[in-house]
């Protein structure tokens, strides 16, 4: 030991959790990987509150009668379980976990460009959360019009619950728009020498679509809610036809924002996966250039395709018939990341590990909820299906299915670094098969009742759909427990799993150079790269231009 | 044994130098080079907003039979007018303690930053005027409603920038805050104060000219 002498002290010989380490993270603390994992944990408790409240409204549906909770209970329900999934859980967990918490790591820096703006940002969170859950107490009850508020619906249920829905969304809105900030700043100025956009990982470029999404939508929706406010507080009609205003202009301004939000929701998500499934199949990534563009083209076209969720409002037939069109074009986009992933692993060593099998689980069960989204996006058939189940399961399959998965996916993959710890795989095999299980039984039979004209939002249902309705019931509750061995798991490993090494999975990209959890100020000196990100089973680079090619080309899949 | 498991190797060389080009910049700072670029991002968002209402202000024009509704009283422009031309002439005055700055007078970013402010106050002034002699109120039509949204979310941007310039001639106080190499604060408040400027501007002709 006597070259302790000479060479300089690593992590994991420093005291690992000195005595009330814990404690930072309950601090205003700036490091970037603090706030990544406050973000993460605290959209995880939001994301069971939101699934408790899932389990009410399924509890209620698991019979055609009103009987386990009031009506006004029931719209209460599903209005703030949608609200916390995607403002609490889907979008903070996506952007801000992830994203601060990999961003810095990936590109080679010490911190996010604006470090207390970040922390400012996540520290609006908890209250807007707790904000919102507080609704349930008050006389009135809490929010009831859905999670989209549309006016008039939005004015005539009580005014203190609507008013506290908007409050928090506006919060948690502008919280995420700090955050954008921070990612396109970061993204742009802060990346190691010699990384170039043509050579950062695909996380980054997802995530700078995202927080392109977010700058420029989500401020939309702060404009409707200011505007909502004032009909609802001070007496005007702007979205109130009895007082001469028009309620689709809010629908316009609020898909501005909802539409491209879904991107928001999933590009993270489909950055993560463009990491996870290359890793464990030891394979370079299919079509880089290709994922990454796509993820421009998605946030481009997301921009431009929200009147599709108002087919039915009256909207003028030579408009939908451009909404139309321009929707079903996403699909390209995004088929073309389905296939350069499936190309990825095709061939691949694959390891079925719990991040591995998340990942795979994403691609399979998003690819459904992308072919049913194709099928609302055309005009005729919407027309039937609109507010019916069948978009509720559309919407699950892309969102739980897609972005939960995905998420999933993520934290078992990144599990070591964050914490240095090692998560148990049985158990997060079980948590797998649970999901996956729940998921299906309790989502896919919704496109049947859909198309059997079920409507959504509503406590009581026609009698012909109970068999139906009990199994969906009964998948729900299988996800609700598949929670419990997911969060012994992280909670007994994080504490007292194996000892994480650097580089678990014999990764490229730049956090796994550095030890489980990575010193405080990340990198000593500024990385130079060695290798691009997805350089696997490539023996040297071959200068810094060319990018590993996949041994799989199009014409191999062709010819067979 | 080697101690450490990072495989530095692998994907990384380590450079020798240290940081030359702010990455070293510590987790307590926000990152002094991009301050700049970062509140750009935020007008983008800001501007978002705006546009946004306008839009929607727009498509309520577009809708609605007759605009303004039957029975809106006429706007004044006279008051208005002089008004956006206290506000476009402070961009100018604005633009001089930047000037100063560069030259590390900071006696003359003191005055030009409280005469800017003297005008932004005199605008909210004349607003406010506008607004008590207006025959029509908040809740007239959706005409009158838009209208006062939408100065008044303005009016809501000057007032931020008046409190901006405040905070910039307190801490100019202190010797030696702002130089000419250190002036992020005069700075953003000079851009933010263009950028309500601007909106002003669209604002103006949307709701008075069109
Ligand atoms: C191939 C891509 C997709 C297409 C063509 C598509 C199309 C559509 C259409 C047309 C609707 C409106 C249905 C109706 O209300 O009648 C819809 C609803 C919805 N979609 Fe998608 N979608 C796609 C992907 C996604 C993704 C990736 C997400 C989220 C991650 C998503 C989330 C949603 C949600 C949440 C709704 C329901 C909104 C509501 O009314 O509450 N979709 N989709
Ligand atoms: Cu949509």
């Amino acid at each position: 030991m006597a070259q302790t002498q000479v060479r300089p002290l690593v992590e994991d010989e420093l005291p690992q959790e000195p005595k009330g380490e814990w404690k930072k993270y309950f601090t205003f603390n700036t490091d970037h990987k603090v706030i990544g994992i406050q973000y993460l944990v605290t959209s995880f408790i939001f994301f069971l509150i939101g699934g408790a409240l899932a389990t009410g409204v399924r509890l209620e549906l698991a019979t055609p009668e009103v009987d386990f909770v009031s009506r006004e209970l029931y719209n209460q329900l599903f209005t703030i379980h949608a609200t916390v999934m995607i403002f609490l859980w889907i979008v903070p967990a996506g952007t801000g976990a992830f994203g601060n918490y990999l961003l810095p790591l990936l590109l080679g820096c010490n911190d996010m460009a604006f470090p207390r703006l970040n922390a400012i940002a996540f520290w609006m969170i908890p209250p807007g959360g707790v904000l919102l859950m507080s609704s349930f107490f008050i006389n009135e009850g809490a929010a009831a019009s859905g999670w989209t508020s549309y006016p008039p619906l939005s004015l005539m249920n009580g005014k203190s619950g609507e008013l506290i829905w908007i409050l928090s969304v506006l919060v948690l809105g502008t919280s995420s728009i700090l955050g954008a900030i921070n990612f396109l700043t970061t993204i742009i100025k802060m990346r190691t020498p010699g990384m170039k956009f043509n050579n950062m990982p695909l996380f980054c470029w997802a995530m700078f679509a995202a927080s392109i999404l977010i700058l420029v939508s989500t401020p939309v929706l702060a404009g409707a809610l200011i505007l909502l406010s004032f009909d609802l507080l001070a007496g005007t009609s702007v979205f109130n036809p009895s007082g001469g205003g028009d309620p689709v202009v809010y629908q316009h301004m609020f898909w501005f924002y909802s539409h491209p939000a879904v991107y928001i929701m999933i590009l993270p998500v489909f950055g993560t996966i463009s990491e996870i499934l290359p890793v464990h199949s030891r394979k370079p990534i299919f079509g880089y250039l290709a994922i990454a563009y796509s993820s421009l083209a998605i946030s481009f076209l997301g921009l431009i395709v929200w009147a599709h969720h108002m087919f039915t409002s009256g909207t003028p037939a030579w408009l939908r018939m451009f909404f139309m069109i321009a929707t079903m074009v996403i699909a390209v986009p995004t088929g073309i990341k389905v296939f350069s992933w499936l190309a990825t692993i095709w061939g691949g060593k694959l390891r079925l590990n719990s991040a591995m099998l998340f990942a795979m689980g994403f691609v399979s069960m998003f690819v459904i909820g992308g072919l049913s989204g194709v099928m609302v996006a055309s005009v005729p058939f919407d027309i039937h299906v609109h507010d019916t189940y069948f978009v509720v399961a559309h919407l699950h399959y892309v969102l739980f299915g897609g972005s939960v998965f995905g998420l999933y996916a993520s934290i078992y993959h990144w599990f070591p670094k964050m914490t240095g710890r090692m998560i148990n795989e049985t158990w997060g095999r079980i948590h797998f098969v649970l999901t996956l299980v729940g998921f299906n039984l309790c989502f896919l039979p919704m496109h049947y009742l859909g198309l059997m004209g079920m409507p959504r939002r509503v406590a009581e249902y026609d009698p012909q759909f109970a068999t139906i309705n009990t199994i969906c019931s009964i998948g729900s509750y299988i996800l609700a427990v598949s929670t419990i061995p997911f969060l012994v798991n992280a909670v007994v490993c994080w504490r007292s799993g194996e000892k994480a090494p650097a580089n678990p999975w014999d990764g490229l990209t730049l956090e796994w150079t550095l030890s489980s959890p990575p010193p405080e100020h990340n990198f000593p000196t500024p990385p130079v790269l060695k290798t691009g990100p997805y350089d696997y089973g490539v023996r040297e680079r071959r200068g810094s231009k060319k990018r590993p090619i996949s041994k799989l080309r199009a014409s191999d899949i062709l010819s067979n | 044994m080697q101690g450490s498991t990072v495989n530095s190797e692998q994907t990384i060389a380590v450079a020798q130098n240290g940081y030359s080009d702010g990455h070293g910049a510590s987790h307590l700072e926000d990152h002094p080079d991009h301050r700049i670029f970062g509140l750009y991002m935020f007008f983008v968002a800001e501007s978002f907003i705006f546009l946004g209402l306008f839009a929607a202000y727009l498509t309520f024009r577009a809708v609605t039979p007759e605009w303004p509704p039957e029975g809106t009283p006429e706007l004044e422009l006279l008051l208005p007018g002089i008004n956006s031309l206290i506000l476009i002439s402070s961009s100018f005055v604005i633009h001089k303690a930047e000037d100063a700055i560069k030259e590390n007078d900071v006696k003359g970013v003191q005055l030009w930053f409280a005469i800017t402010a003297a005008m932004g106050a005199l605008f909210l002034v004349g607003q406010g005027y506008e607004y008590a002699h207006l025959e029509f109120g908040l809740t007239t039509n959706l005409f009158a409603s838009t209208f006062y949204v939408l100065t008044g979310f303005h009016g809501l941007h000057v007032a931020f920038g008046l409190l901006l310039m405040g905070s910039v001639l307190w801490r100019s106080r202190q010797e030696g805050h702002y130089s000419a190499e250190s002036r992020f604060g005069i700075e953003a408040a000079e851009l933010y104060w263009h950028f309500v400027d601007v909106i002003w501007i669209l604002l103006f002709i949307l709701l008075y000219l069109l």
